[in-house]
């Protein structure tokens, strides 16, 4: 039961450093990658909170959020092989057409 | 309610059911059919009327025909209902007569025109408007029928909607008979508030009933009544749209000027005339106001060079005529001068037409000329016309009743009327004689060039008959409306000064345009005056017009909208600040979206 805190913490850390993650890099890649870090956080949490709770529901949440983020880094891939082929680059700052 | 008049909705329907039927398949069909059911649809209506005009005369006694109840609301429940007595039975006979007549000379003069369908939609719907005016039995329902004779005039005014100046002077009869007609409704909305009902047999008893004669109630319902009837028959304030009204083509004034529109003041004031009576001031008003139309409108007439506009001001005066007679309870007489006004009118406006086509659409009076061997139609009906207009003794119509009305203003309304009367018939003889000896005898000067047929020459023939026999028919006449009017002719034995007088005065009128036309040598053309605009275009385009346009444009930015465009401002600047964000960096979103989590959860957690 006390590995709850800790666990948690360390899921709150992988959240943190994917958010700074996407928030920093600007290549499109990176920031996928980052993405993917806060999923794994989150997944972290739901598993400890379902360990804290001895509930099923955290596991059923991680198994939803693994086949989501699946399918996510499929599309954001196959996304970025078309923006790369558009921009010739897969900086983000460069894409800016779609403002007012 | 007898077997014939069981059918006199039809009467009304019929012209109605064939404008819908020709607004809907007007583009569509070929001309012989469009003028085919155009006329039948009038024919059938004139045939019905004249059988139950001889069932009317059989069994004298009004017909009145329930169709439906309108609506109730409150006390006010119109009916739609329709009544036919002795006045409206002369209308009816007026309007399905010469509205067919009218339709069969259309059907040749505005052949190849473009929108021949959409002519004789609005013409069937004109018929059909005036046949609801006057066979109405609820003021309502004359007010419908009113409007809608008002509306199929600005349609055929501006048939030719191509042109500007047409599309101008339609929208002016509509403006200028509009503005008559404000006062109209403010008096039917006062006639209802104080007698508790719009059908105008309980109206016209509750009105004798209740109310003495001479006081304010009256006299301000019959003012406000009577300038409708000013506005729809061209009198004295309102009268410039008619001359305008010439845009139009020439049918459609043939009967806009003899059946229907200005025909329906007169037979307002008529019909309403138990109310009238109960206001002598607005009837002496109403005579003084046709005397002066009359001398205006007949010295406007003898200075116009265009065929049509001294037609157009003829019927001015002739209306002035009417209105003195009503305004001294001559009813009969007015509505007789009425009944023959418009086989003259008619007669004189369809021989104009033929004349017109004739010479290639030339309305010049000095460029006509010569016409008697060219154009023998127009020459013979216009001769005819003319000499009922003119009121030649015996041998017109015209001449009997202008006798009625100038001895009915002996009898009541004393001589300084009578002697305006007189001037003005002087007036009518000679400047229907000059537009005769200018466009008519002479040389030629324009080339026949357009060809007429029959359809056009028969109504001419047709019309000769009644507006040079029609008088003979004043007696059984004044029988007919007698129950309806409540007046009888006057006594035809007046004095005979003023009937001899009245009698020369056509001639003198001839006489004298003759010799002002002849007196010069045959070499040097007549000089002659023209005037095209009247003082009043002028004093109205001044002070109405211009004050009017004025105020336009400086509301044109409309400071009322203000407060309202506020808000609208306050949209757009929000508008402006919100999409300032949206500027397509990613990360600046990401960045947004994660500082706004964490006060989230810091809101959460405290």
């Amino acid at each position: 039961m006390t590995a709850t805190p800790v666990v948690l913490t360390l899921a709150a850390a992988l959240i943190v450093i994917g958010m700074a993650g996407v928030l920093a890099r600007r290549n499109l890649m990176f920031m996928l990658v980052s993405v993917e870090l806060v999923f794994n956080g989150a997944g972290l949490a739901f598993i400890a909170a379902g360990a804290h709770w001895a509930q099923p529901d955290g596991q059923v949440m991680f198994l939803l959020i693994l086949s989501v983020s699946g399918a996510e880094t499929a599309t954001a891939l196959a996304l970025m092989l078309r923006l790369e082929r558009h921009y010739g680059t897969l900086d983000v700052d460069a894409m800016r057409q779609l403002r007012d | 309610m007898d077997e014939p008049a069981v059918l006199l909705w039809l009467v009304p329907a019929l012209p109605l059911a064939g404008a819908l039927v020709l607004a809907l398949m007007g583009r569509r069909w070929p001309e012989t059919w469009i003028a085919r059911l155009a006329c039948a649809t009038v024919a059938a209506s004139a045939v019905l009327a004249a059988i139950m005009g001889a069932d009317y005369l059989a069994a004298p006694g009004a017909r009145v025909q329930v169709l439906w109840s309108w609506f109730t609301a409150g006390e006010l429940s119109p009916a739609v209902a329709l009544r036919l007595d002795g006045l409206s039975l002369v209308m009816v006979a007026v309007i399905t007569g010469i509205g067919f007549l009218v339709h069969l000379y259309s059907s040749a003069y505005m052949a190849g025109e473009e929108g021949y369908g959409r002519y004789f939609a609005w013409l069937n719907l004109f018929v059909a408007a005036m046949l609801v005016l006057v066979l109405a039995d609820d003021l309502l329902l004359l007010f419908v029928g009113w409007e809608l004779v008002g509306l199929c005039s600005y349609l055929l005014i501006g048939f030719w909607y191509r042109d500007p100046a047409n599309g101008a002077a339609a929208r002016k009869a509509l403006i200028m008979t509009m503005a008559g007609d404000v006062p109209l409704v403010i008096g039917l909305l006062l006639l209802f508030s104080s007698l508790g009902s719009t059908a105008m047999p309980t109206l016209l008893g509750q009105a004798a009933e209740s109310w003495p004669p001479g006081t304010a109630l009256p006299i301000t319902a019959a003012l406000l009544l009577a300038f409708g009837a000013i506005g729809k028959s061209a009198q004295l304030p309102l009268h410039t749209w008619l001359p305008s009204a010439m845009a139009g083509p020439t049918p459609v004034s043939a009967l806009l000027h003899a059946a229907t529109m200005v025909t329906a003041g007169v037979y307002l004031i008529a019909r309403l005339h138990p109310l009238f009576a109960l206001a002598p001031p607005v009837l002496a008003f109403l005579a003084w106001l046709g005397a002066i139309t009359l001398l205006l409108a007949g010295l406007h007439a003898l200075v116009q060079n265009d065929i049509k506009r001294v037609l157009a001001w003829s019927t001015v005066s002739q209306l002035g005529f009417m209105f003195m007679a009503l305004g001294v309870g001559a009813v009969t007489a007015a509505m007789f001068h009425l009944f023959v006004h418009a086989f003259f009118k008619a007669l004189l406006f369809l021989a104009a037409g033929v004349a017109i086509l004739a010479l290639g659409h030339e309305q010049d009076l000095r460029r006509m000329g010569g016409l008697q061997q060219r154009a023998p139609w127009a020459f013979w009906g216009f001769l005819a016309g003319g000499a009922s207009l003119a009121a030649v003794p015996f041998i017109s119509a015209g001449f009997f009743s202008k006798e009625l009305i100038l001895a009915a203003l002996w009898q009541r309304g004393g001589g300084a009327l009578w002697a305006v009367a007189w001037v003005g018939a002087v007036l009518t003889a000679a400047y229907i004689t000059r537009a005769f000896i200018i466009g008519f005898l002479g040389a030629p000067v324009t080339p026949a060039t357009g060809a007429t047929g029959w359809r056009m020459h028969l109504p001419v023939a047709l019309l000769v008959l009644p507006t040079l026999g029609a008088g003979w028919l004043a007696p059984p006449f004044g029988a007919l409306l007698a129950p309806a009017s409540g007046a009888t002719l006057p006594a035809t034995e007046t004095a005979f000064l003023p009937a001899l007088l009245a009698a020369l005065a056509p001639l003198l009128g001839i006489a004298f345009a003759w010799y002002a036309l002849h007196r010069r040598p045959a070499s040097a053309p007549p000089r002659l005056a023209s005037v095209q605009d009247t003082g009043f275009d002028r004093f109205y385009g001044a002070w109405v017009r211009g004050p009017y346009r004025r105020l336009a444009q400086r509301l044109a930015d409309d400071p009322f909208d203000r407060p309202f465009m506020a808000a609208a401002h306050l949209a757009h600047f929000l508008w402006q600040v919100l999409s300032a964000t949206q500027d397509g960096r990613l990360r600046r979103y990401a960045l947004v979206l994660v500082a706004g989590t964490a006060v989230l959860l810091a809101m959460v957690m405290t």
